[in-house]
This record gives C-alpha cells, structure tokens and sequence, in this order.
C-alpha cells in the first residue's frame, strides 16, 4: 500500500530535469515551451530542477556527443531511484540527422536505459507532454 | 590562493552543455576560463558527403533559435559560388522570415535573462507573448522550428495573400507587449540595480575581440550587416540600427528590445510591399567556383563559405557563428564582477554553444570535480 501510496506522488508530480547531449537548441525550447503558459506543464505538478539529485525524469535531448557522454553516464548515476529516462527529439532517439557525424553516440540508448521515445525535429511541446505521461503511467501503473 | 570555482557542463540555466570556471579573490572574479565545445558533433565534415539539398537540411539543425539563418546563409554562399540569381518574391519572403526569427529570438533571450535574475515572472509573460509570433511562423511555414522555408535559389513555400492582412494584425498587438517589456527593463529599480554598470565591455575591448550583433552595438560598435552588405530584400526597407555606448548588460538589454521595434517595422514594410512572382529559380547547371553568404543573426553577423566543384557535392563549406566571436568577450566581463553576476554576465551576450562547437578540437580534462549548477549557484549567491 506505501509503494502505491509512493508511486501516486511521483506519478502525480514528477521532477525533471533536462540535459542537453549536443542538441540544437530546438527540443530544449520546445521542453522549456511546455513549461510555460501556452501549455503550463507545471499545473500538472511537473517542476523543471536543476540537479540530477532532485529529479525523477530526465529529459535527454542531442545525439550524445563524445565529450558529453561520461557526463551524460554521471548525471544518469546521480539521479536517485526509481528514475527515468525520455529522449526527446530524433536526434536523442537515433542521431537522427546527425547520424554519420564522427564525433556523436548516435542515440541516447547507446550510452543509458531510456524509458521513452519522443520522435519529431523538434516533437511540438504536446508531444513533450503526451511522451512524458506515457513513460509515467508506463512506469509508476496506470 | 584564489578559489578556482567550476561550472557546468550541465546546467539547466542555458540548456546548453558548456564549461567555465572562474578563479575567485573573495567574491570578485578575477580570472575566467571558458571551455565550450561539449556541442562539437562534426557537421562540417558531414556536409562533405551530403548534397546541397541535404545539407540545406542538416545545416538548418545547426541551432534550433537560427533555424532560418543557417540555412540561408548557406543558400545565399550557394548561390554566389553557382551564380543563381533570386526570385524578389523570394527575397521578401526570406526577409520575412529572418524578421520573424528575430523577434521570437530576442523575446527568447529577454525571457532567459528575467529567469538568470530570479525574476520568472517575466520568463512567463515574455514566453506567453512569444508564442504569438511562433504560431506566426508556423502559419506561414507549417512549422514551430526547423521551418525548411529556403531552398537553393529561393524559398519552398510562398506566402497566402489572404494571410497577409492576419500576420499585420498580429504585428500591431505586438507593439504594447514590446512596450510594456521595454519600460519593466529599464524603469524598474530592482532590474535597473541588477544591470546597470555589471558585465561591461569597453569600446577598446569590444573593436580588439571583433564581437558582432548586439553584444558589439551595446558597446558602441556599429557593424549591422543588414545595412552594411544588404542581402535579401534589406535594401528595399527603411529602419534603423539601434547603438548606445554604455556597454553594460542593460545596454544589450536596450539594444535588443529597440531591435524588436525595428524588425516589426521592417516585417510590416515587407509584408504590404511583397512583390508578385516565382519563388524559386532553375537551376540549368553546377559550375565549379566559390561564395559566401552574410546574415546578420540574432546574435551577430554569420557567414558561410562554400567551394563548389561541379558536381552535386559541396567540396568544402565553413560556417562561422556569432557566438564564435562573443564568448571570448565574457572573459573582460566577468573580471571584476561578482559570482552572483556570472548567469546574467553570460546570458547577456545570448551565447549559442551549439552554433560555436563545430569545428575547434578541444583536450577534455576528465578529472573529477565539483560541478556546479547555475541553479546552485543561484540559489548560493543569488
């Protein structure tokens, strides 16, 4: 009854926080669009944070550069339990059309688990939200 | 021994990975270090083996805040090295949206900036009018970001007569918002203490480290590419380029708030005067030969070069941002100041990491230390 009691906060108010792995810019907008009037994720008890300590969900947007992936691999390990990870974003799903360039990872589920995909360049601020609440119910029951 | 304080890579403030780190006497910075870099993923390169169609797409994932810039840039060096003549209407429209882009950058960056000072209340209000003129570029364009809107010799998509008469409407409810941003940054006290007098960059400083865009004109360097080597339809407009002296965060902050003045103007000029016409030129053949574009971004000037060998493969293109110029002058500016001054010092010149983190080849130092976020320093110092 606690684990449910447990899983119905994180559920109903998941903290995230949002890396940045060599992304354009244009996800990373859309993430901070969704949090913002027009679509006010943060009614939904949704709060962006700044450290990985505090954060449930991570929101990975790029295609995992080399130079940021042992950060990428750091944060992962700093998130405390039961944590989850959604890459927005083609790039973040594939390299998308990065892929071929020498220096990226080509995906984030090459270096961490990822919980969810959200596909589109970049998916429209909706798509962040529908993306995210699948993974929860996905993760913490329906 | 001075304190030696590191921040980043990650940190949530600019949503992008850079490192800093800056050396501390007490409270007062009095060296600063910037390692960028951590964006690097080898598009030049890449664009080597794409078409220029192709490329035309990858470049356009450059920065998600120039996704028109970049991509016109390249179209523009393109068609100076294969000797492509435009279409006017084509012109206008690219005009059009480079304007558009502006104005949704700058109240893009007023709102990070309200945000790097505490101050969330105007992150919101900002980012609610912002929406306005996204959904203008997605009428126009049927997208939110990378609008795919240029093409070699031209643009994809023309612009709805019968849309025309929307976007001024939805120009003119611009103007009171702008006007409201414009009195909260400079009259009210607390934002005035804030940026007035912090983060300066010289003149002498400004002229010696070439910065470009606004970061140049607050220090009163006027360079503005849209009136010095006028492309698109710039020519056939009239306004003016904005340029104080102070150079103080406030300055820039000035500076980009009387540029949104201006880009309505123009946007309004160029909408009611848009000629009729085609909107993309043939292309008969691919001579060999070389070209450069010149944009003036949001942030600065970029420029493109492209080296055409005849065939359907560019031989070698080169881009340079304007954050590849602005970054090194955070350095002077944040030498003197204060840790609490570092989000806003930064954030001020409207740095684009994943623009400057294409070509440099970095050595990473892969010792652990402690990172510290922006959010943490905020909350430490703020």
């Amino acid at each position: 009854m606690l684990e449910g009691l447990k899983n119905l906060c994180r559920k109903k108010s998941p903290w995230l926080m949002h890396f940045n792995t060599g992304s354009c810019n244009g996800c990373d907008i859309e993430i901070i669009d969704a949090l913002t009037p027009r679509y006010d994720a943060e009614r939904f008890g949704a709060v962006l944070k700044g450290s990985p300590r505090h954060a449930d969900v991570m929101l990975v947007t790029g295609p995992v550069t080399k130079q940021v992936k042992p950060r990428l691999k750091r944060v992962h390990a700093q998130m405390p339990e039961p944590k989850a990870v959604i890459a927005v974003g083609n790039c973040a799903a594939t390299g998308g059309v990065f892929k071929g360039c020498y220096s990226i990872e080509n995906g984030v589920d090459n270096v961490i688990p990822v919980a969810a995909y959200v596909h589109g360049c970049p998916p429209k601020p909706e798509a962040i939200l529908f993306g995210a609440v699948t993974a929860l119910n996905a993760l913490f029951g329906d | 021994m001075a304190l030696k304080i590191p921040i980043g890579p990650q940190h949530p403030a600019l949503k992008e990975p850079t490192n800093f780190s800056v050396e501390l006497d007490g409270e007062e910075i009095v060296d600063a270090y910037v390692k960028p870099n951590y964006n690097h993923r080898g598009m030049e390169r890449l664009a080597e083996e794409k078409t220029y169609p192709q490329v035309l797409v990858l470049y356009e994932r450059i920065c998600g805040i120039c996704s028109q810039i970049h991509p016109q840039c390249f179209a523009q060096a393109t068609e100076d090295a294969l000797g492509i003549e435009v279409p006017e209407r084509a012109n206008y429209i690219r005009t059009i949206m480079c304007e558009l882009e502006r104005v949704h950058s700058h109240l893009l960056w007023a709102g990070v900036g309200a945000h790097e000072l505490g101050f969330d209340t105007g992150l919101m209000y900002l980012w609610r009018d912002r929406e306005a003129v996204m959904d203008i570029l997605e009428m126009i364009s049927g997208n939110r970001v990378n609008y795919k809107m240029n093409t070699i010799g031209g643009v994809r998509r023309d612009i709805d007569e019968r849309k025309i008469p929307m976007l001024l409407e939805a120009l003119d409810a611009y103007v009171p918002q702008v006007d409201l941003y414009a009195n909260a940054f400079t009259k009210d006290p607390t934002l005035r203490a804030r940026l007035e007098g912090s983060g300066i960059l010289t003149r002498k400083e400004a002229d010696e480290l070439c910065v470009a865009g606004p970061t140049a004109r607050a220090s009163g360097r006027d360079v503005e590419v849209r009136r010095d080597d006028p492309y698109a339809a710039y020519e056939e407009v009239d306004f003016e380029v904005p340029v104080v002296d102070d150079g103080d965060i406030m300055a820039r902050a000035v500076v980009r708030l009387l540029e949104l003045y201006q880009s309505i103007n123009i946007l309004k000029q160029a909408l009611k005067n848009i000629p009729e016409g085609p909107i993309q030129a043939d292309i008969d053949e691919i001579p060999e030969g070389e070209g450069v574009g010149r944009i003036e971004a949001p942030r600065g000037e970029v420029i493109h070069y492209v080296r055409s060998d005849g065939s359907w493969y560019p031989e070698r293109t080169k881009v340079r941002a304007p954050s590849y110029v602005n970054i090194p002058a955070l350095i002077p500016m944040l030498i003197g100041d204060t840790v609490a001054e570092i989000p806003i010092t930064v954030a001020s010149i409207d740095p684009c990491w994943s623009c400057t983190a294409r070509v440099a080849i970095v050595d990473t130092n892969k010792k652990t230390e402690k990172i510290m976020t922006f959010e943490e320093i905020r909350s430490h110092y703020g």
